[in-house]
């Protein structure tokens, strides 16, 4: 599309876009040396605070156990949501109103209200209200699973909705009876069109579990912005490595997603297209 | 529901923050967002490199690890300030953090409804003689807005329900307000909480009714 916006420049064309990748240039290196000065000037370059990240110690004892934590809290969170979301999303194709409107106002409910609220109250709720010790870790998967969940339900009728009535009334033609059209017709090939969109939610989960960091769990971000500060007074270099590795562990996952999105376009389980993840998945 | 009542005052200026901050950050990551779009989509090399770094970097770090470092990275250790009231400083540090990250969802948004553009608009552009720039500002990013809004809608919502992140930084919005109301009133902990879904759900619910209505009455009939 975007050859289309423009001619393919002639001699003079290439001559004002030299110039003006010239100046564009510049003023990118303007910026940066600027950025560099800032930097300079609250000294962020001495060797002490980058120093850290050459240690062994600071990488086994402060960022590994954070990294541990964090991918602990997605692990745990992503296997009770993934089936929260296949429960809830098949739900509200029930034919009973009983099941499809309940299972529907909790799927829209958790949908609509910001997750850091759900970890808030799952923090001092258990404690108030029922009489636990709430962890952290706890208060952080509760909210995970709740909202990652009612998104993946979402994907889950989607996927379902996704696929040809005719394949329903051929299934039920035949005989079978409607548990089974579910189990032997219509989820097999829905997970095949939603695999894609389940994986980009999980890169969603993976990276709320940072708001642990507002609830004190011990996570990378954790160790990043809290710990390593607190050791070597170098907040800025800390953040900066910590945010390489979520970008490194989510470009690893995305990578998958797209492996995935390619095998099911090849695979002959179904003709149907990946679906659309729904909208703003991803942003969380 | 006591606490609702008592402390009324107290949530409605908590959520006017959240309102505030919601707009201001929209309106910021709207414009970044569409400067990023159109260098994504430019004849010059750098910008599209400097544009498609910068949108796949911010998406793929959590909002709250961007969200410290504006705080207390620039804050803090960078001493940025934008006033004397720490409070205020803290809040404009938040909006940074929020139009910064959103700005790279606005900019695939527009991409993807540039692609929703049939090519020979594009062309027919061209052959009158458009440049780049006149290009998109008349014919393509106009019709490209228009196949957006529901999906600018849906980043709305996100964002208002992003801003309680800014309580990372001690920004008494939304979230943080309900967390030391929890504190204060231990005996109303479920109450409080439903009210605070609840005063969220006014916000989305009618932001996403809005966008669905105006999506559909600007529609490009082709």
């Amino acid at each position: 599309m975007s050859t289309v916006l423009y001619d393919t420049p002639g001699p003079r064309g290439i001559l004002r876009n030299r110039i003006l990748t010239f100046l564009f240039a510049a003023a990118l290196l303007a910026g940066l040396y600027f950025a560099y000065l800032k930097f300079d000037e609250k000294g962020q370059f001495d060797a002490a605070l980058w120093e850290p990240f050459l240690q062994g110690d600071v990488w086994v004892n402060l960022i590994i156990p954070g990294l541990l934590n964090t991918l602990s809290a997605a692990a745990v969170a992503a296997l009770i949501a993934v089936p929260f979301g296949f429960v809830f999303g098949i739900a509200r194709l029930s034919e009973h109103k009983w099941i499809r409107v309940p299972a529907g106002a909790v799927v829209e409910f958790f949908r609509a209200i910001p997750l850091l609220i759900m970890i808030f109250f799952a923090q001092y709720g258990g404690s108030a209200v029922l009489g636990l010790t709430v962890t952290s870790f706890t208060a952080v998967v509760f909210g995970l699973v709740l909202y990652n969940g009612s998104v993946l339900a979402e994907i889950v009728r989607a996927g379902i909705q996704s696929l040809p009535r005719g394949q329903t009334e051929a299934a039920l033609a035949v005989g079978l009876r409607k548990g089974q059209v579910m189990r032997l017709i219509l989820l097999p090939q829905a997970v095949t069109a939603m695999m894609p969109a389940i994986v980009s939610q999980l890169i969603v989960l993976l990276k709320d579990t940072a708001l642990g960091f507002i609830v004190a769990f011990e996570d990378l971000l954790n160790a990043g912005a809290r710990i390593l500060p607190a050791n070597f007074r170098n907040l800025i270099p800390a953040v900066i490595v910590v945010a390489i590795i979520y970008i490194i562990i989510n470009v690893l996952v995305g990578l998958l997603a797209n492996w995935l999105e390619r095998r099911s376009r090849r695979s002959r389980k179904t003709t149907i297209k990946p679906i659309e993840a729904p909208q703003s998945v991803g942003v969380g | 529901m006591g606490a609702l009542v008592e402390e009324f005052p107290v949530i409605l200026g908590a959520f006017w923050l959240t309102v505030r901050l919601t707009l201001a950050s929209a309106v910021a990551a709207l414009v970044l967002g569409t400067v990023l779009a159109a260098m994504r989509v430019s004849p010059i090399a750098v910008l599209r490199g400097v544009a498609t770094a910068y949108v796949n970097t911010l998406r793929n770090t959590p909002l709250t690890l961007v969200i410290v470092f504006c705080g207390l990275g620039l804050g803090l250790v960078l001493d940025v300030s934008f006033s004397e009231s720490l409070s205020t400083n803290y809040l404009w540090l938040s909006i940074i953090g929020l139009s910064a990250y959103t700005a790279a969802f606005v900019c695939e948004a527009i991409r993807s409804g540039i692609n929703t553009v049939p090519v020979g608009q594009a062309e027919a552009a061209r052959a009158l003689g458009l440049t780049f720039v006149q290009n998109l500002r008349f014919v393509v990013l106009p019709q490209a807005f228009r196949a957006i809004i529901a999906p600018l809608g849906s980043l709305l919502i996100a964002l208002t329900k992003n801003t309680t992140v800014a309580a990372a930084i001690g920004v008494a919005e939304a979230s943080l307000t309900m967390k030391s109301l929890f504190e204060r009133h231990q005996d109303s902990v479920v109450a409080i909480f439903f009210g605070f879904a609840l005063a969220f759900l006014v916000l989305t619910l009618p932001t996403g009714l809005f966008f669905g209505w105006l999506s559909r009455r600007l529609k490009v009939v082709r």
